[in-house]
């Protein structure tokens, strides 16, 4: 596989929260690049920054110095219709609270990311459907949120991320909410994502979690402490060596 | 504003059923008041020029008596008798060009009619020319009217209201068996040969209780001076002679009664006073109108309140959607059109419920729905829900993502 341009490049980036006495630096120069096709694990304790840093990686909050660079074009320069524009076709966002629209079924939460991209109807109709079958919920699709478990909400929500096709797929703490059966899936589910390509981060700070990704990066008070390879970028995640793709 | 936001609003709008229903209601208030009372302000009019029909077109009464006529402005004015010779100066068309007809009026002093023993005092009897009938736009329910032939011959004939009839044959009885039969009126007996059609009240008296008999036979009934006039009706030649034709007929009076000043006799020009009470109508209208349309305001304020509560109450999903790549105009749209949909909602039924109330009567008024009103009153209503929901809306998009989404 011949080398690809990064998917994110991310250089000397600091955010600082509040004005003058009370100034909390959130990140202090933080540098980082991922690879295309890599499975990242940004750990960290609460309070290290590393929620501040997936926004950030997210377009949902811009960092006060520093550049952001994804997938060849800098975030900081882009207005607020552009960035709406990068947060459907380029991330996919799962969050711990799941994240679903209430009184949407499922089917409608997927297709919504293709709505606001102004894909007709009856198409993203067929790529949700698709979409909720990779995620072995195919015969879920007129259920609402509040009639699907943990496990099943939040894999609804991976549906969504991955629906337009995105450069990469963003988890913040994923598993945060879910038993240990539901973790296991939806673990699965990235890692099976990234074996089709997708590039994976995931912000956690379960060491359960980590071991699933290719590279762990752990934060501490803004900063890197440390980045260590767990597996090369081409090939598989670690956990999924043995298991046929 | 495409399908997708449509089916989105329409989902909010059915999220919370009893708080849209509550906000639509004052939106339906709004719009079903302004119909109904424009309907009844329209219909009050419509009333008075019904009135201004009934006192016939272009016309203008002339009076020597009544209303302290004769001592206006703190003067005794002298007072003048007309007479035939007035109403022969009044018809000629070199001294009065823009004057059609000249219809002479003789009133009989409280007139008792009497037939098979019932008897009636009916509010005039007067004594006239034919012409009145078509100056008067008076229409006969059976019989005929009398013909100047009549006049000459002083015939002994009367041609009655409704009211009269029916007072005398009792309130159930067929009228029209009144045609041909002797009543006795004073002192002489009159053969009935019309009976008015139904004209009903012109708001100060019963336009039915009346007997027209030819003048001359009038003047046998109630002796006395045989050239004295007590009023003479004037047709103006159109509609905007009227005002000219007031003023010639003041000139030929003052000109055949020297010494008469402009207080001697009264020229009264009805039509223009009724045109006046039509204008206080409108001005009516206008003015419920207005109350409505605060109402309708008001309900607009509400929709305003609502679409508040509903952008605070949902700012974690504006953050969701911002998240998977709402824009801005998405998130305006969405609750835009929630709003518009929540006043069209209202004001679709408070359409319905103006066009049911306004098919009773209201106040002794029939309302007439004006269709402008409808369709202004919707309109408003749409344009209210656009302009009240724009604040809450602009403030939903305006949210940060970030923030949106930490919004609990």
């Amino acid at each position: 596989m011949p080398a690809a341009r990064p998917v994110i490049v991310v250089r000397d980036v600091t955010k600082v929260y509040g004005m003058g006495d009370v100034e909390v630096r959130a990140l202090d120069g933080v540098s980082l690049v991922i690879e295309r096709g890599d499975h990242v694990a940004i750990m960290g304790a609460s309070g290290s920054g590393k929620s501040t840093l997936m926004n950030i990686l997210g377009a949902l909050d811009a960092p006060t110095t520093g550049r952001y660079v994804l997938d060849g074009d800098d975030v900081g320069t882009l207005g607020d219709a552009a960035l709406a524009d990068i947060r459907n076709r380029r991330i996919g966002f799962v969050f711990q609270s799941f994240n679903l629209i209430p009184r949407t079924t499922a089917l409608a939460n997927v297709e919504l990311p293709l709505a606001y991209a102004g894909m007709k109807r009856a198409r993203r109709r067929e790529r949700a459907r698709t979409a909720l079958a990779a995620v072995g919920l195919a015969d879920r699709l007129d259920h609402l949120p509040n009639e699907l478990s943990g496990g099943q909400q939040q894999r609804v929500a991976i549906a969504r991320a991955i629906v337009t096709n995105p450069s990469m797929v963003l988890a913040d703490e994923p598993t945060g909410a879910l038993d240990s059966r539901s973790t296991a899936e939806v673990l699965t589910i990235f890692d099976r994502l990234n074996v089709q390509g997708r590039t994976i981060i995931v912000i956690t700070h379960e060491d359960e979690v980590a071991r699933h990704a290719k590279r762990v990066v752990r934060l501490c008070d803004g900063r890197i402490v440390s980045d260590e390879r767990q597996a090369p970028v081409e090939g598989r995640p670690p956990l999924l060596m043995e298991v046929p793709a | 504003m495409n399908l997708e936001s449509v089916r989105i609003a329409l989902g909010g709008i059915r999220a919370n059923k009893l708080r849209s229903t509550l906000t639509m209601l004052g939106i339906l208030i709004g719009v079903g008041a302004v119909i109904v009372l424009v309907a009844v302000g329209s219909g009050s009019a419509a009333a008075s020029r019904q009135r201004l029909e009934a006192l016939g077109s272009n016309t203008l009464t002339v009076t020597t008596g009544g209303f302290g006529l004769g001592n206006r402005g703190g003067t005794q004015a002298r007072r003048i008798v007309i007479d035939d010779d007035d109403v022969s100066s009044l018809s000629d068309p070199t001294l009065a060009p823009s004057i059609a007809k000249v219809v002479p009026l003789v009133n009989g002093q409280s007139v008792t009619a009497s037939y098979n023993g019932a008897s009636a005092t009916p509010q005039q009897v007067q004594g006239t020319t034919p012409a009145l009938f078509e100056v008067r736009n008076l229409r006969l329910a059976g019989g005929a009217a009398f013909t100047d032939g009549d006049v000459e011959a002083r015939s002994k004939v009367a041609v009655i209201g409704l009211t009269v009839a029916k007072n005398l044959l009792g309130e159930t009885a067929d009228v029209s068996q009144l045609l041909g039969q002797t009543v006795r009126f004073a002192n002489s007996n009159l053969t009935v040969i019309g009976i008015l059609k139904a004209r009903g009240s012109n708001g100060i008296q019963d336009q039915d209780n009346v007997v027209f008999v030819p003048i001359t036979t009038m003047r046998d009934l109630v002796s006395g001076n045989s050239k004295r006039v007590d009023q003479v009706v004037i047709q103006a030649t159109g509609r905007a002679a009227t005002a000219t034709a007031q003023l010639e007929a003041t000139a030929v009076l003052q000109g055949n009664h020297p010494g008469s000043t402009s207080n001697s006799f009264l020229v009264l020009n009805q039509a223009s006073l009724l045109e006046t009470q039509d204008a206080n109508n409108q001005t009516f209208t206008v003015l419920l109108g207005a109350v409505a349309a605060i109402s309708l305001l008001v309900g607009g304020i509400g929709v305003m309140n609502i679409m508040l509560v509903t952008v605070t109450e949902r700012t974690r999903e504006i953050g969701i959607r911002k998240a998977i790549g709402a824009r801005r105009s998405d998130i305006l749209g969405q609750f835009l059109t929630e709003a518009v949909l929540l006043t069209m909602l209202g004001g679709l039924l408070g359409v319905g419920a103006g066009l049911l109330g306004s098919r009773f009567e209201i106040v002794g008024v029939r309302p007439v729905v004006e269709p402008f009103s409808v369709f202004l009153a919707f309109g408003v209503a749409v344009a209210v829900g656009l302009f009240f929901g724009i604040y809450p809306a602009n403030r939903a998009a305006q949210l940060r993502p970030i923030d949106a989404l930490r919004y609990e």
